[in-house]
């Protein structure tokens, strides 16, 4: 395997990505129709790149395994997208977009990469609004921004709180139009099994049909995955249920380098977990930050009479309350970063001072924004300001009308009621910075192979600003991929139809055969979440929040011991040839089991802090992260061995040309 | 009634087979064909609530209906084609709506979000045909054959004792009263629905539904006590 | 909390189902319904029973993949939530729950409670959606302002989550709001208006094909959407669709 090039062009930052569009080869449209590809996943990068794909005149295969595309996990996202449009007039551009989400992913992301994704920000709103999107309007008909996390300016468009799924349903729609053209075709309830690599190059798949069970083998000129993070690994994480590695993981050990696996984002506003029966969590928008402010109790005797039920919240005066946001970081607030603030949320619960039973939540509180508002609406109205009911029932109107659906969601699942008491929230598992590495071209160290959206690493860096998911996955799928694929297909007009019939499927579908009956043979007697959640546990307990050399060493040790038992003692019922939900998760969970050792092998190996990584052995006297940038400049890219203990580390050097590296500060 | 207006000129806009081949030209005809027979309910009523306060009235305006050429051979027809083709249009729907779950549930809570009029126009409309039959019985084929069988002579007169005749029997009366409660269950539901069906739903037309809700209680409330009204002045 | 559950259990689309009976005990009000049914999963695999399939992915509320018909509800008794965000504390301790596939010829089983809805997907291959290619090459998105209550009314038809649940519940089955919730959506927006003729007739051409009952306006479908999906948009695209006729 060639070492590591990433294949950044050369030329100024600004100008790098139009020259190379320019200069990279392109397939005529007369020979595109000779060109299949295969998409892997379906949210916004999936949808985005084969709606484009398809409209650029390549046949598109797509697999989703949900039972339709707009099922998708990007259909969660709530809070908003960003763009560099500086339609505020607040000073946002380009560069301004591009410099905070190097400073936010804390140095650890590529430069030509992150400065692309800015410069095509802008034409993802343009396209969205053409296709339908409703993004939230102001009353001149114009579009509204909201700010978000870690940035200075308001760039963020959004729809209510639902932002991802408008934005999904919009690729969706534009698949919708090339499925009903014939140039999509769409498999859904279709599992990715494995990858196939003839002579070298990326040429099919082999899919599991999750309704009849069937193998089957596709073949293609190229295979795209965007099949999304992997932060299911933790089991308890804001993914939905199904979201998983295996696609990535799949490509991983077939030569595709992972990379950075270790950098994960812990999420600060999500519903703390209730007990040991909680299948997943539930984030909170961090939009919420925008008027909520965070606190704990500042005597740690009213922390246990709150744990205990004996105190309300609301019974705490104003001067006995910490809100150590605003304490901590006076110039952000709690607009801090997502990792800063997850981790002092920990550092406080850690100290005693978290609130609900488990002692594992802090509070978001509204009454001050409540109270502002309501002022403001009754100084508009000419009624009278210090009328308390009246205010408060003012101020509860627009909390309503900008975070109605959060607040319903909140009370459906806590059974309490946000607008009269503080929201409770915790840090979770959110996103994964990591995965698979790619380079200018998006295309994985498999030639042929390219790896989009969240399930590559290459744009967050260490830490992913908010709203930043969902303009990625659509920059990756309307704009960067369907350009930088055409550079390598412009070889393949001449190879014809892939025979499904080479050794290769061959192999590859015996390979996936024999996995599948092993689970089924194993007649063990744990079931597969049994060893989902133990996965889980010793993810969260070791390389969590905060990670240090001892935890790490045993969490490889007892994830070893895991798996090994998981193959022995694993009960999947049923059959091979049917719906078989316990399947189809086994062979997740085997990943996953896989995946967590490499994880814990880099968190290991990077002794530095840096973003959502945070090693205990690296920080300041005051406990902020500490980076070492001499040491750690660089992308850790994992070649597959055989074993995940075997991995091979390449190291890509990061070079920052136009940004000067510093602490990242929000003091 | 310039909605009714409006619909008219969409149907006659509306390509004669989208209306048997699209469920919402399906609906849209079962819509109009609705509206078509409260118009007519209009006007029956008002003729018959003039029998309860001049006798002489009712009967002038009873003989125009019955002898004017164009109410006999236009609106006559196009009303008994109207009425077949609610009933024929209905019970195809029924039966096509019905067939669209052919695995039932084994439980289903049907009056936690619907109300029973509306999940049950087939009843009520069944309901309302046979008093059509009997009313049919009572007066429309009689009627027929006084006036194109035995062609007896013109009598001005007669409408209102041949009315005041009918009421007399108690059962009769309880039949009517009994028919009209499913006709306002009907109206109920199918009034303030015709204006859905037809695409009339926004916050212009929120009046329109207390409006056909109020017509649905008056005007069979209205007819009931007309019979009731003869019934007793009748001994 | 101990409940009885009676589950609707199909071996396959061919096979004949039939309810079956079971206890299950411990059941923590603070559950999701979704987690009851993962605890009942986890109990009937220890008895060698095949765990009961259903369908489920985000689990808050967003994704539309969950279709459960509890005690003869779309999604159960709740309102405004998916069968995932439906909470335990909703039932008393030594409750019969009765959980059914959405039912619908449209809607096949595919096994116990996971049914089929392509139908839906193939509704909006039909024409739901914008015919602009994703060049990027397009004008300013502020170049058109739209009128706040237009975008607003255009937001709320599009939160639909595609979960069938409008069919489901509806006595005819019929999918008109979930069509007409996408019609609505375009309709409303200057870039859907350029289409629409074409939209309305095809999407409602492939629904009828597709065997959903008709609309008879009985309201059941507003009340149990999870997203509140308005009967508004239904009369809307009966609007649209006359309109297109006309036009035709």
């Amino acid at each position: 395997m060639a070492t590591l090039d990433s294949k950044i062009p050369k030329g100024p930052l600004a100008e790098k990505w139009t020259q190379h569009k320019s200069n990279i080869n392109l397939v005529s449209p007369a020979n595109k129709r000779l060109i299949d590809v295969i998409v892997v996943g379906t949210g916004l990068a999936g949808a985005s790149a084969s709606a484009t794909l398809a409209e650029l005149g390549y046949n598109v295969k797509t697999f989703c395994f949900q039972d339709s595309p707009r099922r998708a996990h990007s259909i969660a996202a709530q809070g908003g997208i960003n763009a560099a449009k500086n339609y505020q007039g607040d000073g946002d551009s380009t560069h301004r977009l591009f410099y905070d989400t190097i400073k936010g992913g804390d140095y650890r992301s590529r430069e030509a990469n992150v400065y692309r994704l800015a410069e095509v920000s802008t034409n993802i709103i343009d396209q969205c609004v053409a296709q339908g999107v409703p993004f939230a309007r102001d009353y001149g008909g114009l579009l509204d921004n909201r700010s978000f996390g870690g940035v200075l300016v308001s760039r963020t468009f959004y729809a209510k709180g639902q932002t991802g799924q408008q934005l999904l349903l919009g690729a969706y729609s534009a698949m919708n139009r090339q499925i009903g053209r014939g140039k999509i075709k769409m498999y859904n309830r279709h599992e990715m099994m494995d990858l196939v690599v003839i002579d070298g190059k990326a040429r099919g798949i082999i899919a599991r049909n999750l309704v009849t069970g069937e193998i089957e083998r596709h073949a293609a000129h190229a295979v795209v995955i965007a099949s999304g993070g992997y932060g299911n690994v933790f089991f308890l994480s804001t993914n939905a249920m199904g979201s998983n590695v295996s696609a990535a993981w799949k490509i991983h050990k077939k030569g595709a380098y992972f990379a950075n696996p270790c950098f994960t984002q812990i999420h600060p506003t999500c519903i703390p977990v209730s007990g040991e029966h909680q299948s997943k969590l539930t984030l909170m928008s961090e939009s919420l930050r925008n008027d909520g402010r965070i606190w704990v109790p500042k005597n740690i005797e009213d922390a246990k009479a709150i744990r205990e039920g004996k105190l309300k919240p609301t019974q705490i005066a104003e001067e006995d309350r910490d809100y150590y946001l605003e304490r901590r970081y006076p110039a952000f607030g709690n607009l801090v970063p997502r990792d800063v603030a997850s981790r002092a949320a920990k550092e406080r619960c850690d100290a005693g001072f978290g609130v609900n039973a488990t002692g594992e939540a802090v509070y978001l509180d509204f009454s001050a924004a409540i109270i502002r508002y309501g002022k403001e609406q009754a100084h508009v109205k000419g009624l009278d300001e210090n009328d308390a009911t009246l205010v408060k029932k003012l101020g509860q109107e627009v909390v309503r009308s900008k975070y109605g659906n959060l607040f319903q969601m909140y009370e459906k699942i806590v059974d309490q009621n946000p607008y009269e008491t503080p929201m409770m929230i915790y840090p979770a598992v959110h996103y994964t910075m990591g995965g698979v590495w790619v380079d200018y071209n998006l295309m994985t160290s498999i030639p042929g192979c390219y790896a989009i959206g969240e399930a590559n690493f290459s744009d967050h860096g260490a830490n992913r600003l908010g709203a930043s998911a969902l303009m990625q996955g659509l920059a990756d799928g309307y704009f960067v991929l369907p350009y930088t694929i055409g550079d390598y297909l412009a070889n393949d007009i001449r190879t014809g139809k892939i025979n499904t019939e080479h050794p290769e499927f061959e192999k590859a579908e015996a390979g996936v055969k024999a996995q599948l009956e092993g689970f089924i043979n194993a007649k063990g007697k744990q079931p597969v979440d049994y060893y989902h959640r133990q996965l889980g546990k010793i993810m969260w307990n070791q390389c969590g929040m905060s990670r240090n050399e001892n935890g790490l060493k045993q969490a490889i040790k007892d994830i070893r011991a895991l798996r090994e038992d998981f193959y022995k003692n694993v009960n999947v019922p049923g059959g091979t040839n049917e719906f078989n939900e316990e399947l189809a998760k086994a062979g997740r969970v085997a990943d996953f089991l896989e995946l967590g050792e490499l994880f814990a092998k880099d968190a290991l190996e990077r002794t530095e802090s840096c973003g959502g990584h945070f090693r205990e052995e690296s920080q300041t006297a005051e406990g902020e992260a500490l980076r070492d940038d001499k040491n750690f400049t660089y992308v850790a890219a994992w070649e597959y061995k055989g074993n995940p203990s075997k991995a091979n580390l390449h190291k890509e050097e990061l070079k920052y040309e136009e940004i000067e590296i510093k602490t990242r500060s929000y003091k | 009634m310039s909605l009714i207006g409006y619909a008219l000129i969409l149907l006659s806009k509306l390509s004669f087979m989208s209306v048997f081949t699209s469920s919402i030209g399906r609906k849209v005809a079962m819509a109009l064909s609705g509206l078509f027979l409260i118009l007519f309910l209009t006007q029956h009523f008002t003729i018959n609530i003039t029998s309860v306060f001049s006798e002489d009235l009712f009967n002038e305006l009873s003989h125009f209906m019955g002898n004017n050429p164009i109410v006999q051979f236009v609106f006559q027809p196009l009303l008994i084609f109207g009425v077949l083709f609610h009933f024929i249009m209905g019970f195809v729907l029924e039966l096509q709506n019905r067939s669209a779950r052919k695995n039932s549930y084994s439980q289903y809570k049907g009056s936690t979000n619907a109300s029973w009029p509306s999940r049950n126009m087939i009843v009520s409309g069944l309901v309302v045909l046979s008093f059509l039959a009997l009313h049919f019985y009572d007066f429309w084929i009689p009627e027929m054959n006084y006036k194109y069988i035995e062609v007896l002579p013109l009598n001005e007169t007669r409408y209102f004792e041949e009315l005041v005749h009918k009421f007399e029997s108690p059962v009769r009366v309880g039949l009517y009263v009994l028919s009209f409660f499913f006709l306002a269950l009907h109206l109920y539901h199918g009034f303030s629905s015709s204006f859905q069906s037809i695409g009339a739903n926004n916050k212009y037309t929120q009046a329109i539904k207390p409006l056909t809700i109020a017509f649905s209680i008056l005007i069979p409330l209205g007819f009931v006590f007309i019979a009731i009204y003869h019934h007793i002045t009748a001994f | 909390m101990k409940l009885t559950l009676k589950v609707w259990r199909q071996a396959n689309r061919t096979a004949k189902g039939k309810m079956e009976t079971y206890q299950i005990q411990e059941v923590s009000p603070n559950m999701s319904f979704l987690e009851m049914m993962d605890m009942l999963n986890q109990q009937l695999m220890s008895q060698g029973i095949e765990p009961v399939a259903f369908d489920h992915d985000c689990r808050e509320g967003i994704c539309g993949m969950c279709s459960m018909f509890i005690n003869g509800e779309a999604h159960g008794p709740d309102r405004l939530v998916t069968t995932c965000q439906l909470h335990m504390r909703k039932f008393n301790d030594g409750d019969t729950i009765t959980i059914e596939p959405f039912r619908a010829n449209a809607f096949p089983v595919i096994r116990d409670l996971v049914v089929d809805r392509s139908a839906f997907d193939r509704i909006q291959h039909a024409g739901g959606f914008i015919s602009v290619n994703t060049s990027g090459n397009t004008q300013d998105a502020n170049a058109i302002p739209i009128n706040k209550t237009d975008a607003d009314h255009a937001f709320d038809a599009a939160t639909c989550i595609g979960c069938g649940a409008c069919v489901a519940t509806c006595k005819n089955a019929s999918a008109m709001l979930f069509v007409s919730a996408k019609v609505s959506q375009y309709a409303l927006l200057p870039q859907g208006k350029v289409e629409a003729t074409e939209r309305v007739l095809n999407m409602v051409k492939q629904m009828d094909e597709e065997g959903f009952g008709n609309c008879t306006n009985t309201g059941a479908c507003e009340v149990e959407c999870p997203k509140g999906i308005s009967l508004e948009n239904i009369a809307r695209m009966n609007r649209e669709y006359l309109s297109a006729s006309t036009k035709g």
